[in-house]
């Protein structure tokens, strides 16, 4: 029993302690740019890590928007409310749906991706030889990937949001025949700026700092061997995806208020 | 401290887990010298280097780099002292998304506001002294490990570092990238004047360019001098060393039970 507690004190302390470095090394990393030169760097992340993420999140929205418009469509139709397809694509999306799937494909895209990088460049000590030249790896390596996550993602959650709508239109409108007009004006009535857009897009911003803070650390953090590089990995995209649900969780219930 | 030594390490502990490397580890490493530090596998030579370049922090005792005391400095200050050294790391850790001529140019991009011909003519001189001015618009992955040496020799004194770190430089490498390396560190030295430390287990070959050699196992300095002086030391442990005896004070056997109770335990 003393045996067992002593076990399930010390890997809590052990967690701890990693939760202490993983913290430190954001601070001393987001507060390391800008320097000069930084900027191409940062360039450099946001094309790596955002632009080259484009293809399964344009492939992803078209196919989820159009699925949501077809459920939508079939049940609403049972009622005669086909017209209420547009608004409840655009609220599901732009609250929900948007900003999770976005964050759990880019966990899996891009956070497993600057995990494995980062980690590789450990394992062949590059890291180090770049601190040894009085480089320091927090601002040259980390901080332009943190920054250009938090930057792509929300990005990243718009233009999905954008693809997935005109997937539903495409298959609402275009095939079901649903009215275009009542599709549209539905949408634009009951879409608010702040409650929908905004905290959506705060939700994304979130998702991006933990996302992209858990691939860092985890790629920092690895042990340098082919094994260690790939049990990083799969802890990045582990981690980010659970993360990511319960912080939608937390932040669905701190930002929409009284639910009862 | 002796008036010319770049680094004095004084009773230094260190330790992993429970596995101890360091315990009351002395040396002092002189100015301008090649400094050759020995001793068999897992004796903690790459982890010294380490902790000279202030990667590691010692559990106790002084290291001093220039004066420096490593336990006191801040992180900006370590950052900015590295500038002053340069290491040659036994993977050469090339950075594999930059071409050999970004790979040499990086630290002066990091650290001066040289105008860009400024920098390609420092580039084109460090790699002329390496001998790959022509292997400048090759990436890592299409080098030898001989060429990777002698580019990450050639990144290490792109700042004309103080402190030169070799660790185990010769390992793995052909006769003739051997020979290669050997000359390089010794005109680096004799031309540069900087401060050299080569860590290996290459006895023969650190013998040739080492002005001192120290060797070192179970956590201390058993023996140092210059090479002819440690090749007539009557030390078992430094003889062995180095005449590289498969047996005597370092066992061969890694410790075990008896041959015979351990084959016949299966039997019974």
């Amino acid at each position: 029993m003393t045996d067992l507690l002593q076990r399930i004190g010390a890997r809590t302390l052990e967690r701890l302690a990693k939760v202490g470095q993983a913290s430190v090394m954001w601070a001393l990393a987001i507060w390391g740019l800008p320097r000069r030169g930084d900027f191409a760097l940062l360039v450099r992340q946001i094309y790596s890590i955002g632009v080259l993420s484009l293809i399964i999140i344009v492939l992803s929205a078209f196919s989820i928007g159009s699925v949501i418009a077809l459920q939508f469509y079939t049940q609403l139709a049972r009622f005669g409310a086909e017209d209420a397809v547009g608004l409840g694509l655009a609220l599901v999306l732009l609250r929900e749906l948007g900003p999770v799937v976005t964050g759990l494909l880019f966990a899996g895209r891009a956070g497993s991706a600057i995990t494995a990088e980062i980690g590789l460049m450990k394992s062949t000590e590059q890291l180090s030889s770049m601190e040894m030249m009085g480089v320091d790896p927090l601002r040259r390596i980390v901080a332009p990937r943190l920054w250009a996550g938090i930057i792509s993602m929300p990005l990243l959650t718009a233009i999905f949001n954008v693809v997935a709508i005109y997937g539903g239109a495409v298959v609402a409108v275009q095939w079901l025949g649903s009215d275009p007009g009542g599709f549209w004006s539905g949408m634009q009535d009951a879409v608010e700026v702040w409650d929908d857009l905004g905290k959506g897009t705060v939700k994304s911003i979130v998702f991006a700092v933990f996302v992209t803070w858990i691939a860092v650390f985890q790629g920092y953090d690895t042990e340098p061997t082919a094994e260690g590089i790939g049990r990083a990995t799969t802890r990045t995209v582990v981690l980010s995806s659970v993360m990511v649900l319960a912080l939608d969780f937390a932040l669905t219930l701190g930002m929409y208020g009284e639910f009862k | 401290m002796s008036a010319d030594a770049y680094i004095e390490i004084e009773e230094l502990h260190f330790s992993r887990g429970s596995r101890k490397i360091f315990n009351g580890l002395t040396m002092s490493i002189p100015r301008g010298r090649i400094t050759g530090i020995m001793g068999p596998s897992g004796t903690g030579k790459t982890t010294l280097l380490r902790i000279i370049g202030g990667q590691l922090k010692p559990d106790s005792g002084s290291v001093r780099v220039d004066g420096v005391d490593m336990a006191r400095v801040s992180r900006d200050e370590l950052f900015e002292l590295r500038k002053r050294m340069g290491m040659l790391f036994q993977s050469s850790a090339l950075f594999t998304d930059l071409s050999v001529f970004e790979n040499v140019a990086f630290p002066l991009r990091e650290h001066t506001r040289l105008p860009e011909d400024s920098i390609r003519d420092l580039v084109l001189m460090k790699l002329n002294a390496v001998g790959l001015r022509g292997a400048r618009d090759l990436y890592p992955s299409e080098l030898s490990g001989g060429m990777s040496r002698r580019v990450a020799l050639a990144r290490a004194i792109a700042l004309d570092p103080d402190l030169l770190m070799y660790d185990e430089p010769f390992t793995g490498q052909d006769p003739i990238a051997m020979g290669v390396l050997l000359t390089l560190i010794k005109n680096l030295n004799l031309a540069l004047r900087t401060t050299n430390i080569v860590v290996s287990h290459d006895i023969h070959e650190t013998s040739t360019i080492a002005d001192q050699l120290y060797v070192i196992a179970d956590g201390r300095v058993i023996g140092a001098g210059t090479p002819a002086e440690l090749q007539a030391n009557d030390s078992e442990l430094i003889r062995q060393f180095m005449h590289g005896r498969p047996d005597g004070p370092v066992p061969f056997h890694f410790p075990a039970p008896d041959i015979a109770r351990d084959l016949l335990e299966r039997a019974r």
